[in-house]
This record gives C-alpha cells, sequence and structure tokens, in this order.
C-alpha cells in the first residue's frame, strides 16, 4: 500500500529543507512558484465517528509530495470525511470525532500544541460547493487567506496575478477584479476558490468534489489547473467522476462502506486500479457493476 | 422577410385563487392591516385631542421649553406655554446614550452565544436574556436609581474629568445625580436583550460554507467572524439598535424614576437635568387640568411622530447596507 513517488518528484523535494512555513517566510520572494515541498503527506489508522456512529475506519494512506491522489467510491464511504479529518476541518461538526495520526512532513497535525490554524494555511482545501465570500471583490476573494492568516505579502497585486492566473481565471476576470465575486459563474467561482486557496501557498490541497456543480467546460478547465498545480503541491481529490479520476490522478483509492464504517479497499496507480484491481468490489465499481 | 414573424403583445395573465386560499388571504390581510388601523386610530386620537393646544402654539411647541400653565380658581386657563424642545433633546440624548453602550455589549454577547459558548451555557444564558426583556420596567427603574447611580455618577466624574473638554461632557453647575447618562444606562440594560436576540439570530444564519471556508483558509475564529459573520450581519445589527432606540424612546417609567426632569434644554449628558416626553407626559398626567391635557396629547403625538422618522431612517440604513453582505 506504500506509494512510490515519482523519482524525480522525490529528489527535489527530498533537496528543499521540509519548510512548515512556505508562507511564513514569505520575505524571501518566491514570484515563482516552487517544485512540491516537504516529504508528503500520510495518515496512519484514521478512524471517524459522528457521535455515535462510526463512519470511516482504519484508512492507511500515503501521498507523496507533488502525486495527484483521486479517492473514489460510492456516496457515504467517507471519503469527504476522511480528508476533512487531514486539515481538521471535521471537528468543526458538533459531536465528530476522530483516532489515528496525519503526518504532514512527519509532524502529526493533531499533536498537542500544534496551531490548527497553521496546519489549515499548509493544507489547503476547496469545496464541493463555491463558496467565494459575497462581501468581497474578486480581488479581495483571492487575497483574504492572506488578511485572515494575518500573513505579510510584499507585493500583493503580483500574488494575485500568479494566484488567477494558476487557477486559470486571470483572462476572464483581469478587468473586472474590484467587482464582487457573485458576479461570477459557477465555475469560474470555483476557480476562484481554487486561486484564494493558493494565495497562501499551501503544500498540499484538498479538494472535494470541486466539479460536480459544474458544467464540463468548466470542469476540463478545473482539470488543466489540477495538472499544472501538482507541479508545486500535493493534491488529493474526492471525485464521484471516474473518468475525471482517471484524467487527473497520479494514483487511486477506492474507499467503500458495506453498511458499517467506510473503509480503504484499495489504492495504486491509477492506471492499475482502472485496468487490473486487485480486489473484486474495487473492479465492480469501477467497471460499473455497481455504486 | 423577416416580417413573418409578428411579435405578439404580451398577454393578459390572471389566475382565479380557490375558495379556501380567498378566506385565508382575507383572515392574513385582516391581521395584517389591523395593526395598522389600529396605529392610525391613535394617531388621529391623539391628534384630535392635541389639535387645540398645537393650533395655539404653533412651531413653538416643538422649539421652545417651557411647561407652564396658570388657572383661576373656576378653573379657567388664564396663561398657558407648552414647549416640547427639552423633552425632546433628554429623548434623545437618553435613548442615544442607551445604544452607544448597549450595541457593543450585545453584539459582543451574541457572538459569544453563537460562536464560544458552550452548549449548555448557550441554553441557559439565551433563557436569561430572554427573561431580561419581559423584565418590568420600574424594576429596572428603582435598581437604576438604588443601586446604579452611585457607580454611573463616578463613572460621569471620571468622563468629565478628562474627556471635559468635550463639549458634550461639560458640567456646569458641578451636579452629576440624575443626569441623563444615568438614564442611558438604565435603558441599556433595558435594551440588551432585544438588541443581542436579534444580533444573534442574525449571526447565527450566517452560511456556513462561507465560515468553512474562512476556516479552511486559516482563519482564526475572530478572523473568521471579522470575514463573514459581521459583514452577513450587519444590517440586522444595524435594525436591532434601531428597534432597541425605538424602545429606548418610548420607555416611560425607568427614566420617570431615575432622570430629575427640568425644562431645559441641556445637551450635556452628564449634567443632572433633562427628561423625556413620556416621563414628562405620566409626571403631568395625575394632577393635569383638562387643558393641560390636550398639551399632553399633542406631545405624544410628536413622540410618536419621532419614533416614525426613527423607525424610516432604520430602513433606510438597512437597506442601504444590506446588499454587501449577502
Amino acid at each position: 500500500m506504500i506509494q512510490t513517488p515519482e523519482s524525480e518528484k522525490e529528489m527535489t523535494s527530498s533537496a528543499q529543507p521540509s519548510s512548515l512555513a512556505s508562507v511564513a517566510n514569505a520575505k524571501s520572494p518566491r514570484t515563482q512558484p516552487t517544485k512540491a515541498t516537504g516529504t508528503g503527506l500520510e495518515t496512519r489508522g484514521i478512524h471517524a465517528w459522528f457521535g455515535k456512529n462510526h463512519v470511516l475506519s482504519n484508512v492507511n494512506l500515503e501521498f507523496a509530495a507533488g502525486s495527484v491522489t483521486a479517492l473514489i467510491g460510492p456516496s457515504g464511504c467517507g471519503k469527504s470525511t476522511f480528508i476533512r479529518t487531514i486539515n481538521r476541518m471535521h471537528e468543526f461538526i458538533p459531536g465528530a470525532a476522530m483516532a489515528g495520526e496525519v503526518l504532514l512532513d512527519g509532524k502529526d497535525v493533531y499533536a498537542p500544541g500544534v496551531d490548527v490554524t497553521k496546519i489549515r494555511l499548509q493544507i489547503g482545501m476547496v469545496f464541493q460547493k463555491p463558496n467565494p465570500f459575497p462581501s468581497m471583490t474578486i480581488g479581495e476573494n483571492v487575497l483574504s487567506g492572506i488578511k485572515l492568516a494575518q500573513l505579510k505579502v510584499d507585493n500583493k497585486d503580483e500574488l494575485l496575478e500568479e494566484c488567477l492566473v494558476r487557477a486559470g481565471l486571470w483572462n476572464e476576470v483581469k478587468d473586472r477584479l474590484n467587482t464582487h465575486g457573485g458576479s461570477l459563474s459557477g465555475g469560474q467561482q470555483q476557480r476562484l476558490c481554487i486561486a484564494r486557496a493558493l494565495a497562501v501557498r499551501p503544500q498540499v490541497l484538498l479538494m472535494d468534489e470541486p466539479c460536480s456543480a459544474l458544467d464540463p467546460g468548466s470542469t476540463l478547465r478545473i482539470e488543466e489547473t489540477i495538472r499544472e498545480l501538482s507541479d508545486t503541491m500535493t493534491i488529493v481529490i474526492v471525485t464521484h467522476n471516474m473518468q475525471q479520476a482517471a484524467r487527473v490522478s497520479d494514483y487511486t483509492a477506492f474507499f467503500l462502506s458495506d453498511g458499517g464504517p467506510g473503509e480503504m479497499i484499495e489504492v495504486s496507480r491509477t492506471s492499475e486500479i482502472f485496468s487490473q484491481p486487485k480486489d473484486q468490489r474495487t473492479e465492480n465499481y469501477v467497471t460499473g457493476r455497481f455504486g | 422577410m423577416s416580417n413573418a414573424t409578428l411579435v405578439p403583445e404580451a398577454r393578459k395573465i390572471s389566475t382565479e385563487p380557490r375558495r379556501s386560499d380567498k378566506v385565508f388571504r382575507g383572515i392574513v390581510t385582516t391581521g395584517g392591516l389591523s395593526s395598522l388601523v389600529i396605529l392610525g386610530l391613535i394617531a388621529l386620537f391623539l391628534a384630535y385631542r392635541g389639535y387645540e393646544v398645537l393650533q395655539q402654539e404653533g412651531l413653538g411647541f416643538i422649539t421652545k421649553a417651557e411647561w407652564a400653565i396658570t388657572t383661576d380658581d373656576a378653573g379657567n386657563v388664564l396663561e398657558s406655554h407648552f414647549g416640547l424642545s427639552a423633552m425632546l433633546v433628554g429623548t434623545i440624548l437618553c435613548s442615544l446614550v442607551a445604544v452607544v453602550i448597549a450595541l457593543p455589549i450585545s453584539v459582543f454577547s451574541a457572538l459569544f452565544l453563537n460562536f464560544y459558548a458552550p452548549n449548555w451555557m448557550k441554553k441557559i444564558l439565551i433563557a436569561i436574556v430572554d427573561m431580561m426583556a419581559a423584565f418590568p420596567s420600574i424594576l429596572f427603574g428603582i435598581w437604576g436609581f438604588l443601586v446604579l447611580m452611585p457607580s454611573v455618577e463616578y463613572w460621569g466624574k471620571l468622563i468629565n474629568k478628562y474627556l471635559g473638554w468635550i463639549p458634550l461632557f461639560e458640567v456646569k453647575p458641578y451636579f452629576f445625580t440624575r443626569s441623563p447618562f444615568v438614564a442611558g444606562v438604565v435603558l441599556a440594560i433595558m435594551i440588551i436583550p432585544i438588541i443581542t436576540s436579534v444580533s444573534r439570530e442574525i449571526f447565527a444564519q450566517a452560511p456556513l460554507d462561507r465560515i468553512q471556508a474562512a476556516f479552511a483558509l486559516g482563519a482564526t475564529r475572530w478572523a473568521m467572524i471579522k470575514a463573514v459573520v459581521i459583514p452577513h450581519g450587519r444590517s440586522g445589527v444595524i435594525g436591532g439598535a434601531m428597534l432597541g432606540l425605538g424602545r429606548a424612546m418610548g420607555e416611560t417609567v425607568a427614566v420617570y424614576t431615575v432622570l430629575n426632569i427640568v425644562f431645559q434644554i441641556n445637551w450635556h449628558v452628564l449634567l443632572g437635568a433633562g427628561g423625556n416626553v413620556a416621563s414628562l407626559i405620566i409626571l403631568k398626567f395625575g394632577e393635569a387640568s383638562p387643558y393641560e391635557i390636550k398639551a399632553l396629547m399633542a406631545a405624544g403625538l410628536i413622540l410618536f411622530l419621532l419614533t416614525l422618522v426613527v423607525n424610516a431612517l432604520a430602513n433606510v440604513i438597512v437597506k442601504s447596507t444590506g446588499k454587501s453582505g449577502r
């Protein structure tokens, strides 16, 4: 189950200091996005509960720095819950509990004394429904993370442009950065949310069905964006669209719940999951026999 | 040949509601209009009873500051001077003090209740705040007079000592007891519940996905509140404040108990002189001659109009600030 990172990416990433604070030391100008930093992300024995309801059981996964991992599986199998445990968004739900460890660069994000706001800066998130801040303009939305986390940035305009370019939205909005985010279409809003997540320079980007509310054209744009981003960060994407998983991801993990808590059944290179899955249940799912 | 497609006239669209719908519509309309009718009748009554005095005094009724009537032994009015300005100034001053004090307290308690308080505490506190709203105002007045006043006087002296150079906080002669400031503090306590509960409701409606978005960007709780909850709730909070202002302006007994009613325009909030329109009415009503009662009715009408103007202003403010947060 242990993934071997692509050799090239591993070399670049191990050559860099495992800087937890790629944003915090924004003093050194990073106008060009660098290669993915850190040694990646690992989850060990993740369990999750809502009240007494055990929804996720013993998930062990490794996400190599700079890889794209797709999480697939039928509704209710705990994929979204799982990624919400990674950046500690799970704990906002009343009655939610978890067990296990989430290691970012080898450090447990649930360790006592960890500043959870810093964790969420390093592990960004894009939600299912586009959720730009309605009271802010497009430009303010992109830079909202900087303001919310009180980070210092030397050149805001440069960062703004860079993030919008990387999210594939710059050309559409560059002339109306001062209008409100609500005036954009759903797909544009979602790319705005991606740009917003990029502005704080996360090491890891979690995407929870980012295209499920979007039209095919916008979906394509976002998939292109994901491919481009994967040079510089680790991406975990939950999707119900198996073609999408096949198109964007290096690795795919299959989740399933047989009435009890959801479990991770199988993880492998995406090409293998879709061509020669080891588990019969995975094969049934990816070939469309159920789910 | 493009005239093949004739653009038709827009059709008239009408619907015939069912009988049950008509009946329900009638009931709801009656309910909705009844408050309007009652309010209108009260205004008419006040205007009718106060007309004579209003005609006699003219504009002086709201610009002059005096309240005097002399009658002969038979009860005939020999001379009368009625002017409300001191009471109007007092009304505005007391209620503004009340809102200025109550608004931050209410907003902070609403934020605490929604985003910080543990669940068990939340339930208890909400019950207590709601109970405060139902508390008889005379008790607030007595408590304010007996317990609160010495402390508030002391605060007043402090403010005067350090901010006395601001005309508003000037005190000459040096007399702090029963000032509009004291009345304002008592009123503030009375309007905290209403502003708190309106703010709490609106804060609770802040969209969860935006809250999550803020947290996912590394926001602290306070940063999230500033970025999402307050922009969303701003107009509602202003609405709540205006509701509180309306209550404070109309409050009678508490102000009557606390305030030193003096017929002299006093903008100095810490100086022990003032009064408000409602407390004037209760002060004079008991022993008023028939003609003076007419003057009090006219005063009531003016208070009514003042409240109306403030509410209308509040509506304008809420509408102009309402859109940005949604």
